[in-house]
Parts: C-alpha cells; structure tokens; sequence
C-alpha cells in the first residue's frame, strides 16, 4: 500500500518506483477484451488480425494504460490522482517485456492543492517507449 | 476518407454502474492485485467509502454503451482499421462500487495526415454521477483511422 510522499520532500527529477511486468500473454489479453468491454477481435483473434495485416494480435492500448495507473498509484494512493494521460507510440506485442517508470517533472498549485507532475511511460524489453505519458497527483 | 461533418456529433448518454466483480476481473488483467480494488473492508480502511474504481476503470465505464461502436457506425470505420492515438483522464471525483455513472460522448475533431493515409478522431466523453450530477470525470481520447486505400486511385 502506498505511503503518500510528502509535497515538500518531493524534487523534480525524483524517479518513482518502476514495475517490470510479466511478459503479455495471450490469456491476458482475453482478460482485458471481457474486463475492459473492448471487444475488438484484433487484439484476440490472430485470424483477425491477420486479415487487416498484423503478424499477430497485439495488446489493447488501454492494457499498457493501466500499467500507467498502476506505476501512479503504487506511489500515491489512488484518491490523489488528479490526472493520467498518454499518448500510444508504438504497438505492444504479446511476449514484450514492459517496464513502466516515472519521474517528477514539475510542482506547482493547482485548484487549492499542492500537486506534482510527472512523466510516465511504458518501454518494451528493445528500450523503445511503447507510451509516453503524464500524471499529475496531489500531495500534501 | 472520413467527412468532417461529423465533428460535434453528440452520442447518447448511457449509464453504467460499477461494479465489484467487473473491477476484480479488470485488476486480474492489468496485474493489479492491491486489496483495496476487491475487498471492501480494506478499501475502507484505506479511506475511501467503498471499492474504488481504479483509475482507467472508467474506459470500462464508457465502453458498457448499449449502443457499442456508435462512433465506428457514423464514420462508417471497420474496426480492424483502427488504433488508439492518445487517451487523457482528468479526475474530478472518486468513483466507487455501487456508483451510477452517465456517460456522454461528443467528436470534438476530425483531421488527417500523411495524406489521408491516416485520419484522426478526437473525441470527449463526459462522466456524470448519476444522483447528483456532479462531473466526475472528462476522458479525452483520439482514435486512429488507417486508411489502406490512400494513394490509390
């Protein structure tokens, strides 16, 4: 469970914990097409997505998203997340290796609250990012 | 490829309720195995007045529309042709087990690059707590459109 980092122990440049996942497996993409609702047979049906002219299926998006939010909330606990976004860079394919870190890129006052900004983001096992994110989290 | 009337489109809203079980299945995907997310007790110990969504729960929210593939049907896209470009959250209220929540989705743009070769759909859904109407959350996302017959003619 995360102990919330304090506002004023916190620096730019300060990595956060990072998660290295298990490889993606097909199984686990199943989980996500009923866990998610999205049922887009490309990211389960190789028949699929062979016919639009993948080599195979490849992970959902919003899969590498939650690796995200779960980099965010293994630091801060969840009801001081205040924003999470994410561009998707490249595609994520079953058996890559991801790791997901983050780092402190500014602090400043927004709304009353004290929050912090981060970079988040997902690289594969070729060190290529996978997503680049953001996150931003309010401490006190 | 795609026609640029469709920006401001409003779909119909919807409402979800989160649910215990989908979130367990949702953490049992995504790896996360935190207890606040499937025992209540410990998600009130932990200060929150029920089990909380966690944080990209809320695409699982958006994608339980009676109307499924709503956006793919107006722009007459074929869901093998798309990916997802960027998705952005922003937080305005916890969400929890038992919660209604309204969901609203609008395109806020169409454009395109490389010369039509890819087609860009920029749409916002709003997300409503159904008893009090409060905002609880604005997802922004950007779907991908590939266009497999750019260039030819």
């Amino acid at each position: 469970m995360a102990n919330a980092p304090k506002f004023a122990d916190v620096k730019v440049g300060d990595e956060i914990p990072k998660l290295v996942l298990p490889p993606i497996s097909r199984h686990q993409l199943a989980l996500y097409c009923g866990g998610s609702g999205d049922h887009n047979p490309i990211h389960v049906d190789i028949d699929f997505a062979k016919k639009f002219g993948f080599k195979d299926v490849f992970a959902h998006g919003m899969l590498s998203m939650a690796f995200l939010g779960r980099v965010v909330t293994g630091w801060v606990p969840q009801k001081q997340v205040r924003g999470l976004g994410t561009r998707f860079t490249s595609i994520t394919w079953v058996g890559d290796v991801i790791t997901v870190s983050g780092k402190v890129t500014g602090k400043r006052e927004a709304n009353g609250e004290k929050v912090v900004d981060l970079e988040v983001r997902c690289t594969n096992q070729n060190g290529q990012d996978t997503l680049q994110g953001h996150a931003t989290v309010a401490l006190v | 490829m795609l026609d640029k009337k469709h920006i401001g489109h409003k779909f119909n809203a919807f409402t979800a309720t989160v649910e215990a079980g989908k979130i367990r299945l949702f953490c049992k995907a995504i790896g996360e195995d935190n207890p606040i997310y499937s025992d209540e007790k410990a998600a009130k110990a932990a200060g929150y007045r029920a089990i909380p969504a966690p944080p990209t729960f809320l695409t699982a929210l958006t994608n339980d529309d009676p109307d499924k593939g709503g956006l793919l049907r107006l722009l007459n896209v074929d869901i093998g042709l798309i990916l997802h470009g960027e998705q952005h959250y922003e937080y305005l209220a916890p969400v929890h087990v038992g919660d209604r929540v309204t969901c609203q989705s609008q395109v806020m743009d169409i454009y395109d690059k490389k010369g039509g070769a890819l087609w860009f759909v920029v749409s916002e859904a709003e997300l409503k707590d159904e008893a009090t109407g409060k905002l609880v959350a604005k997802a922004r996302g950007v779907t991908v459109v590939r266009n497999p017959n750019a260039g030819k003619s």
